[in-house]
């Protein structure tokens, strides 16, 4: 405050109303005061409502059996699990929506964002207007119109079409064989665990080699071979077993094999095509923010447009690019809430169902909330560090 | 060959290839052989893609027909449509009172439209809200009763607010109205609280009254973002000053809701209205659902617009606060005829853009059951006699967003480049 930065001494001697420090403290403690008295009001109506209309509080209910059915889990969930297990396995269904559609959305939307600026008028015209068209309606009609075009456009489980003989596509989803359950899957994801640090080990050496030598390493290369090579290895190693649960027709729908569901695939699809759109802009205008002199120094070096972009454009423009980006991948977590209205089981669903069993809105609202800002925050804190990373590093 | 002098040259045209219609396809379509894969092979993907939208919509689709199976086996059937159209726009209003929604609309895209040109942005504005609000809620109410209270309020926050704008510019007549008006407001509040003034209300009803619940499609979409955004704009100015302010508490309440609110989806917030808030209130006391769901949108409008407008507030440079300290204005003065008019001329192209955001963000409140224009779109296709064509609905209901996004998605691009007119080179 300015005042403060006088000496203390020698402030001038004013009447306590027109101080304005003493003024600040007063008006502060009066809003805060009010801010009290509006949540003490709500709180004593809150309690009231609830000790009439005898509905318990406290999170007790978190281990009672839940009772109702979970169409799509990650870990293994009965209607006879707990509450507590139905609600994790919506927030695991969010976390897989969530982290899926960030990744191909970026994918996506980065190629449109390309093609936008691309020489060839009818690809640029034609990102433009895929640009125009999914971003300009709302998510929760793609999500309506994609989830009932899977459901009324594909065939019935008996009228299947069938891929291959053993891939089944229908409107109950996407039927498709998986291997047995066998140890060995355990050691393969230790071994594609090992792949992947060991392609980050040799991306570091062949990087440091480069610039102390200038020889090229094939890295991509390399990184695939490692991150697919080890766990294969290790399933070579392991005798190699190949027992496969197949899908089957039995009665009025498949069993067997696993599924894609269609909710699932509706909501990743329009997730996906709503927010590239926005990230296709992002991406654009991030390119489109970098001097003209980057683009035509690459061209002199007689890099390829492929390079230019992989190489000199893309690393730069990523510093105009990750703030905006940063609340794109905040808004499809967010957005993946909307899984409710079409019927897929995720964090919102599943603590909903609860709220209309259980009557206790309060702490299943309190769970939700949380959840979200823990989620948040965390992709928040994620892409600051990366933010910082790539910062520009001046003197 | 005789040498020509090079004055008397005779000059060629430019080669056929390079300029006109074929430079242009060869530069911009065939300037090399990928290119020109590319463009041969989106050529064809483009073609068969409208050949076969076309057919379906066009060529194959059907207008009109009593009901759904006679558009089995063909293509579009917009007969849906046709039929359907007054319940997707309208919803459950009486149908033969829909003229009052329809008014409505209008009345709104005017007031829309006419905000948008800057030729307006004064006075006149106010006004034009302040009728066009009202014959809004007329028409979709039937009938408005206005109690004595809620008048004699309205008399002291506007004689208050010019007492605490005007202090310093007005002439002393203008002073001592706007003290009459508010004086009026606060001596008649006092008696009609301790009993002396009688619950007089001012009842305007042309019309049949119609609950909020009746109400439906394009109207309710429209009023949701309309208003959410207007009793949000205010609420978000406090919020960002509040941000912005040096008060510690202050600061810390206005950060903690600020990131609380952008924190969660929407449809926690309208899950909590809708569960929550009936908790919330006094036993006995109830709120309309549909003042439920536009107080959620506001509370998330509001967190987000204050974000906006501090954008707005940082943009400015520190010589404005300290020029208007040093001027000797008091806190209110400085922030509402210094700052403000200034900081919120930046963030005008950003606000429209979150307008459209929220128009979109609408659709939303069906989770919570209010009949918006999705939902009302949605619920056409229940019935049993026109099952099985939701691509046309969903389709029609696209297109009625995409024209109210695309245009004032164009017109902020618009107003960007003709606000910054003044600061180009």
């Amino acid at each position: 405050m300015a005042v403060e930065t006088l000496d203390s001494t020698t402030r001038p001697k004013v009447a306590p109303w027109n101080d304005p420090v003493v003024r600040g403290w007063v008006f502060q403690i009066v809003i805060v005061g009010l801010v009290g008295l509006l949540a003490w009001f709500l709180v004593t109506n809150t309690l009231e409502n609830l000790a009439r209309q005898k509905i318990a509080s406290g999170y007790d209910y978190l281990s009672r059996e839940a009772g109702f059915e979970i169409g799509d889990s990650m870990i293994p969930y009965s209607p006879a699990s707990t509450y507590a297990r139905a609600i994790l396995v919506g927030m695991l269904n969010t976390l897989k929506v969530a982290v899926l559609g960030i990744v191909l959305s970026t994918i996506l939307g980065t190629l449109i964002g390309i093609g936008r600026l691309s020489p060839n008028w009818l690809l640029s015209k034609i990102c433009e207007w895929y640009v125009e068209a999914f971003r300009n309606v709302p998510l929760l009609l793609w999500l309506f119109l994609f989830y009932k075009l899977i459901s009324e456009a594909f065939p019935g489980p008996r009228q299947a079409i069938s891929l291959l003989g053993s891939l089944f596509l229908s409107n109950r989803g996407l039927y498709f064989p998986v291997p047995l359950a066998d140890p060995i899957h355990h050691w393969m994801a230790v071994g594609l665990l090992v792949g992947v640090v060991a392609a980050f080990v040799v991306k570091r050496w062949a990087k440091r080699r480069q610039e102390a030598t200038g020889l090229p390493f094939p890295t991509i290369r390399a990184a695939i071979a490692l991150v697919i090579g080890v766990p294969l290895v290790v399933w070579l190693l392991g005798g190699a077993p190949h027992h496969m649960s197949w899908p089957e027709l039995k009665g009025f729908n498949f069993q067997g094999g696993t599924v894609i569901q269609p909710e699932f695939t509706a909501l990743l699809v329009g997730l996906v095509i709503y927010t590239s759109a926005f990230i296709a802009e992002i991406v654009r205008s991030g390119i489109l923010a970098l001097n003209k002199g980057q683009s035509e120094a690459a061209m002199a070096l007689g890099l390829s447009r492929a390079q230019s972009m992989r190489l000199v454009l893309l690393p730069q423009a990523m510093r105009v690019i990750v703030p905006p980006m940063t609340s794109q991948y905040l808004n499809i977590t967010k957005n993946s809430s909307l899984a409710i209205a079409i019927g897929y089981p995720d964090l919102v669903a599943a603590v909903n169902v609860t709220i209309n069993q259980t009557g206790q809105a309060i702490e299943n609202i309190l769970i939700i909330m949380a959840a979200f800002l823990t989620v948040s925050l965390g992709i928040s804190a994620f892409m600051n560090w990366y933010n910082k990373r790539i910062a520009l590093r001046e003197r | 060959m005789t040498d020509v002098p090079a004055g008397e040259r005779q000059q060629l045209p430019p080669p056929a290839t390079d300029s006109g219609a074929l430079g242009w396809l060869r530069r911009n379509l065939f300037s090399s052989w990928g290119n020109a894969i590319t463009t041969v092979v989106l050529l064809f993907l483009l073609l068969w893609l409208v050949t076969s939208f076309l057919n379906w919509a066009v060529v194959n689709a059907v207008w009109t027909a009593p009901n759904g199976q006679a558009c089995r086996g063909h293509g579009a059937c917009w007969a849906l449509i046709h039929e359907k159209y007054r319940f997707i726009f309208f919803g459950t209003f009486p149908y033969e009172q829909q003229w009052r929604p329809l008014l409505a609309v209008i009345i709104m895209i005017v007031m829309l439209v006419t905000s948008a040109d800057r030729r307006m942005w004064n006075q006149r504005l106010l006004w034009i809200w302040g009728t066009g609000s009202f014959l809004t809620f007329l028409l979709m109410f039937g009938q408005i009763h206005i109690p004595l209270g809620l008048i004699l309020f309205v008399a002291l926050a506007v004689g208050g607010l010019g007492m605490l704008l005007r202090s310093t510019v007005a002439k002393p007549t203008e002073i001592a109205g706007w003290r009459t008006l508010a004086a009026i407001g606060a001596i008649g509040i006092v008696l009609r609280l301790t009993g002396v003034l009688p619950p007089w209300s001012l009842a305007l009803a042309p019309f049949s009254y119609v609950e909020t619940s009746l109400w439906g499609g394009l109207p309710v979409t429209l009023i949701l973002a309309t208003y959410g955004l207007v009793f949000a704009f205010p609420y978000g100015i406090l919020l960002a000053l509040g941000r912005r302010s040096n008060l510690p508490l202050i600061k810390g309440l206005c950060v903690g809701f600020i990131e609380l609110i952008r924190g969660v989806p929407l449809i926690s917030l309208l899950i909590m209205a809708s569960v929550m808030l009936p908790l919330f209130l006094p036993t006995g006391m109830s709120i309309d659902k549909f003042l439920r769901a536009l107080v959620a949108v506001i509370f998330f409008a509001g967190a987000y617009i204050a974000e906006i407008i501090r954008g707005g507030l940082q943009s400015l440079p520190k010589g404005q606060f300290e020029a208007a300290d040093a001027m000797g204005l008091n806190y209110f003065q400085k922030t509402t005829l210094i700052i403000l008019p200034q900081a919120l001329r930046v963030v005008i192209p950003p606000l429209i853009n979150t307008f459209i955001g929220f128009f979109k963000d609408t659709s939303l409140v069906l989770i919570i059951g209010i009949f918006d224009f999705l939902n009302a779109a949605n619920q056409a296709l229940v019935d049993p006699n026109w099952a099985g064509f939701p691509s046309e609905v969903y389709l029609f209901a696209a297109f009625v967003y995409f024209c109210f996004c695309f245009s004032m998605s164009r017109y902020s691009k618009y107003l960007e480049v003709e606000l910054n007119k003044g600061t180009r080179r």
